[in-house]
This record gives C-alpha cells, structure tokens and sequence, in this order.
C-alpha cells in the first residue's frame, strides 16, 4: 500500500524567530490546533488579512480515517475560502440509498436534489483530502504573501488569560518558549487540552457510543450506494451503514455500544466475518484501514471565555449520523472570523463575539437534537421505543408514508440564527426560508451563481430597487450588489417570492441580518449597527 | 388552530370496536404490542395535522 497522505509531514517543524526573543512576542490571533476547523479558521483570517499563528502539536493531517461526508454548506463556506472547486471535483456522491431491517431489504429510494445550486448537498471526501486541501490553500495564500503562519510540533501546554491578551507556553523539538495573542481560537478537538487548561466542563453527555470503522477497497462495479442495517444478522441489536469514497473504497461503520472488548472487534478476522456476511459470500476486498471511535453528545456551555473562543470538537460533539461534526466546526469559523476582524479593526464592540457564542450554541443545540433523535430512532432505548421503531420500519416496506420517520441520520444542514441579538427587520411578504439569521441560498445567475458574488464583507442585496445606493453605503462598507428578478425563474421565487422587489442586508458569512421590500438608508445603516453589536437592540 | 375532534364521529361505534377487537384476533401480547404500533402510525399519517396529534397525546396521557 503506497503511504498514505496522512503519514507525510505536511508542515514539518521549523524553527522560528519568535523563539529567540527575550520577552514573548504578542499576535493579534493565534489559532490552536490545525485540524480541519484550525486550518479553515486559519485561511479565513489570512484571506482577510489578519494576521494568524496556527500552531499544532503534530505536522500531518489528522490520522487514519474520520469524517467523509461533507455538506453543500461547507462547500459554500470553502467557495467562499477559495478551495472548494478541488474538493468537489474529487468528491462523490451515492446515488440510490437502500434500508435493511434485520436479513431483508425494505425499501429503496434515490436521491433527489433541488437543482439551482452551485454545489450539491453532500459529497463523500476522505477528511485527510479535505485537510490536504486546506494545507495547499493555506500554502498558496502564504505565496499571495498573506499573513498565515503555520507551525508544526508546537503544543500549547499552559495558558493564561489576561485582560488585554493571552499567554501561552509552547512545547517544540528545541525547547518551549512562550508567545502572546490578543485573541485565541481554539480548534484542539474533542479532548481540548485549552479547555481542561482553562478548567472548563464539556456537560451534557447525551449518549456514548463505540463504533467500529473500516474501509475497504472493492472491485470497480461495486455499486455506488449507501445502505443502512437496522438489526442486521452480523451486528444483532446495533446498526450498520456502507457508503462510498473516491478511490474506490468504501466506508462502513459498525455501531457497537458502549460495552464492548475494543482489541476483540478490531482483529482483522472478526472484522472480515462480519463484512462477508454484510457484502455477501463473492464480493471480494480488501481491508484498508480499522479503528473503533468513541462518540459523546455534549458541549461546552458557552463558546466565548474572555479572550479565549472555543470552535469546532473542542466546542461541541455530536454523535457520527448526520455529519454533523465538521460541518458544523466550518460554520463556527464563519460565524466567528468577520466579526473578530472587526473587533481587531476596532469596527466593533468586544460584544459582537458574545453573539458567536449566542448563534452558535444555538447551533450546537439543533446539531445535539438531531443526532438524538437520530440516536433514539436507531438504537430504541425501552421495550416501546423499541416496538415502534420496528412498527416503522416493518411498515414501511408496503406504506410510503411512514418511510419520512426513518431516522438513519438527517443531513447537516445550516442553522438559521433565529432570535439572534444581530437580527434587524423582517418583512413577512418575503420568503420565510430567507427570514433574518438564515444563510443565503445559492440561485443561478445569468453569469455564475449568486454565492460566487456574496460574503466577506456586509452586503446590500437590491432586488428590482427603484433607488440604488451610492458605492459604499454612508462609508460604512456596505457594498451594494444590485440585481434583477429576470436573473432565473430560481432566483426570483428564492428571494422575492410574490414580492416584486426586495432589500437584504447581508453579513458577512452570507446570512441575512435585515430585509425589507423599500430601500430607505437610514433603516439599513440601523439594521449595520444591530448587526455589528453597535446598538442595543 | 384545528381542533381534535371530542365528540363521537365514528357512525357504528360497535361495529368500529368489534373490528379492533377482531384484528388483535389470536395474537400474542406481542404481536399485539406491535399491530398496535402499527396502526398508531398508520391513524397519525392519515390525521397530518401536527396541532391535531399533540392533542390526541395529550389526551391519551391524562390518567383517569
Ligand atoms: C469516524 C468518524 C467519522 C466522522 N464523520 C464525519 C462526517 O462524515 N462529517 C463531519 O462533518 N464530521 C464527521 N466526523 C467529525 C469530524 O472528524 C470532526 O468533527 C473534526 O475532525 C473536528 O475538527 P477539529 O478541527 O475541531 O478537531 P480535530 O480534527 O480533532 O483537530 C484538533 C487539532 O488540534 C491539535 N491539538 C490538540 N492539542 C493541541 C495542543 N495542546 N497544542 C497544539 N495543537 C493541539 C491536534 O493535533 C489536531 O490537529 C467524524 C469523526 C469520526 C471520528
């Protein structure tokens, strides 16, 4: 087998100049783990020109196989981060899903995708390409001579939080020295060494589980689906799902419960077993890769510590149905870096980052309630759970209508920041999926695709305006993107609906903060210092 | 808001009763546990209304 990507040092230690300094030197930000989330914080800031310190206790993408399953939103968010064309190119998508329940199939159905969307709901990727990805990004952006500095074998061992900064002490192959930032994002995964720093719970231990992972490289023909076990004969009273990688190999996860003997399910006979009996007898592989993961449901309660923000794993966990993980680590970065920028420029309050806390708890909390739910459905925790579970899936082989209450794990999809302390005026004649606190939804332009226009700083979305703002709303930054409904028929039902024209405002990770269906300035310039955390509501 | 239907709406109540009864025919208590199930989900599809369904559950909780 050819080494794979993550045996190779990807940014091997290197000494740096800060190292040699008598007093430690002070970074606007330092980012704390270069892991997927790290690496997203990391190119965002840098695309931004903030400058960024990445430091990781390792040098190579994170080992052996994780998360594969990557939603349009992320892709959005990668768009938007200048790398997603690579990772959908090299993505997959399953066609057909088929449901077991115990030795027989139940039903099968295919996928089916809203069209006018510049990427597709999903794709299956390695995280160890995605990671890849990130790395080269991050490298060509340092060659654009963006501000990215990211420092293999360095690990955070202590941290001290202060008024106006933060300190912390670093381990490295020469020795340790210490370096100061304005502000830290901590990316450091599940067991978060900055948070057991900072003496911080992780509560809410929803559910625990092991899961067996293995994937195996199968002939070509092998068909390109995913399929769910409910009870199957080789994993009696647990779940089993298979689904495609590029590369032709393929995933499969063993849920196993809590109480299980690890080094016993991980040797390769018990392991080939089980998959003969899940494949069939003739289909021949080969087994690429093993390992069994621990999965709790819980987060921290709350994601901003003085000058200290916590995002992805280290923040939260969910269970694997639904890829809820990294997905939703990208989103805290994008929730997270437009408004740190602007606390950093002084355009903004320190306040704006409670909101970071506030949107993304939020979002942690419909994350932990799906994949509970998700959890419930597939491993009933009481006999009547259990009977009911079985009376929907036993039904739903000869009635459809029960087939939408089979729970394998609902697709990572956006939070909308309903209620958030950021959110302006809504105008109800306007389509509710579009309401303040949603992210904008891509649409076919007729040049390109609106999400390519869209991010990165607060836009004004006019739609069929008689009035057209000057350049730069009132010197606010406000870039006006003027628009009309003839864009596409998808275009004008996403965002005018019955409407005839149509005003958002727009942040800068692409959610709305305000709408309206006039444009008057002095509504919008409210509705910037709302959303900027300038004005109380 | 739609309201759950509290007045009888079933023409034959005996004839609707004897039906049930004649389902659970032969069953043991579990295959009864599980037809029951059944027709839980198969009676909510059929209602939709979700305002509807939470009454109905709400109903069915109360104790005597
Ligand atoms: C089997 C499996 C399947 C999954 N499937 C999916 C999926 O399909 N979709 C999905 O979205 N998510 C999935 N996930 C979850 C996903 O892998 C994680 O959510 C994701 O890796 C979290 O990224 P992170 O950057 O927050 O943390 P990590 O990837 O854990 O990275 C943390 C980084 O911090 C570094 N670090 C730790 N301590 C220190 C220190 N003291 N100093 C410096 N650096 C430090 C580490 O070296 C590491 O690089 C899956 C996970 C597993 C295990």
């Amino acid at each position: 087998m050819a080494r794979k990507i993550f045996e190779i040092p990807l940014y091997p230690y290197r000494r740096h100049p800060d190292q040699d300094e008598s007093t430690p030197v002070r970074h606007p930000v330092i980012v704390i783990g270069a892991g997927p989330v790290g690496l997203a914080a990391a190119i965002d800031l840098g695309q931004q020109g903030v400058p960024v310190v990445v430091l990781d206790d390792n040098d190579k993408v994170s080992f052996g196989s994780r998360a594969i399953c990557f939603s349009k939103r992320t892709l959005e968010i990668f768009n938007r981060l200048g790398c997603a064309s690579e990772m959908a190119r090299k993505g997959v998508q399953w066609d057909t899903g088929r449901v077991f329940f115990r030795d027989r199939e139940i039903y099968a159905f295919r996928l089916l995708e809203e069209t006018g969307h510049k990427f597709p709901a999903f794709i299956n990727l390695q995280q160890y390409y995605l990671e890849e990805y990130l790395v080269k990004r991050l490298r060509a952006l340092q060659e654009e001579g963006r501000p990215i500095d990211l420092r293999g074998r360095n690990k955070v061992e202590a941290i001290g939080q202060h008024d106006d900064h933060v300190t912390l002490e670093i381990a490295t192959p020469d020795g340790p020295y210490n370096l100061e930032a304005e502000w830290i994002i901590a990316c450091d995964g599940a067991a978060s060494p900055t948070r057991r720093m900072l003496g911080m719970d992780f509560v809410g231990q929803v559910f625990a589980d092991n899961f067996l992972i293995a994937d195996v490289v199968m002939q070509a023909g092998f068909p390109s689906e995913r399929w769910f076990w409910f009870d199957p004969p080789f994993n009696r009273g647990q779940s089993a799902l298979l689904h495609k990688q590029p590369d032709n190999l393929w995933r499969i996860d063993f849920q196993l419960g809590w109480d299980i003997d690890r080094e016993e399910e991980q040797k390769p006979e018990k392991v080939i077993r089980r998959l003969r009996a899940m494949l069939g007898e003739h289909t021949k592989f080969e087994l690429e890769w093993v390992s069994i993961y621990t999965f709790q449901c819980r987060r921290m309660e709350h994601f901003r510590h003085g000058r200290v923000l916590f995002a992805g794993d280290a923040a939260h966990q969910v269970s694997p149905f639904g890829a809820r993980g990294a997905n939703s680590g990208f989103q805290d970065i994008d929730n997270l870096v437009w408004k740190l920028k602007l606390v950093l420029g002084g355009k903004a309050p320190e306040t704006l980052l409670d909101s970071y806390d506030h949107e993304r708890v939020m979002a942690a909390d419909e994350n932990i309630l799906n994949s509970t739910r998700s959890t419930e459905f597939i491993t009933p925790k009481t006999e009547t759970s259990r009977i009911f579970r079985d009376a929907v899936l036993d039904l739903a082989e000869r009635h459809v209508p029960v087939r939408p209450m089979i729970n394998t794990g609902r697709l990572s999809v956006p939070a909308i920041y309903d209620g958030s302390p950021l959110n302006g005026p809504d105008s109800n004649v306007l389509p509710e999926s579009l309401r303040p606190g949603a992210p904008a939804v891509d649409a076919p332009l007729s040049e390109g695709w609106l999400l390519d226009r869209l991010g990165n700083g607060f836009q004004l979305l006019l739609i069929d305006t008689e009035a057209v703002p000057e350049k730069d709303l009132s010197g606010l930054g406000i870039e006006p993107v003027a628009l009309s409904a003839d864009e596409s028929p998808e275009f004008a039902e996403r965002y005018l609906g019955e409407a005839g024209q149509a005003v958002y405002l727009l942040r800068p990770d692409q959610h709305v903060a305000a709408r309206w269906t006039v444009y008057e300035p002095e509504a919008v310039i409210a509705a910037f210092r709302r959303a900027t955390a300038r004005e109380e509501a | 808001m739609a309201k759950l239907i509290t007045t009888p709406n079933i023409a034959d109540a005996d004839a609707f009763y004897a039906a049930l009864m004649a389902a659970h025919e032969g069953c043991s208590k579990e295959e009864s546990d599980a037809l029951n199930a059944r027709l839980v989900l198969i009676l909510a599809n059929h209602v939709g209304d979700m305002n509807i369904l939470l009454q109905a559950l709400e109903l069915a909780r109360q104790k005597a």
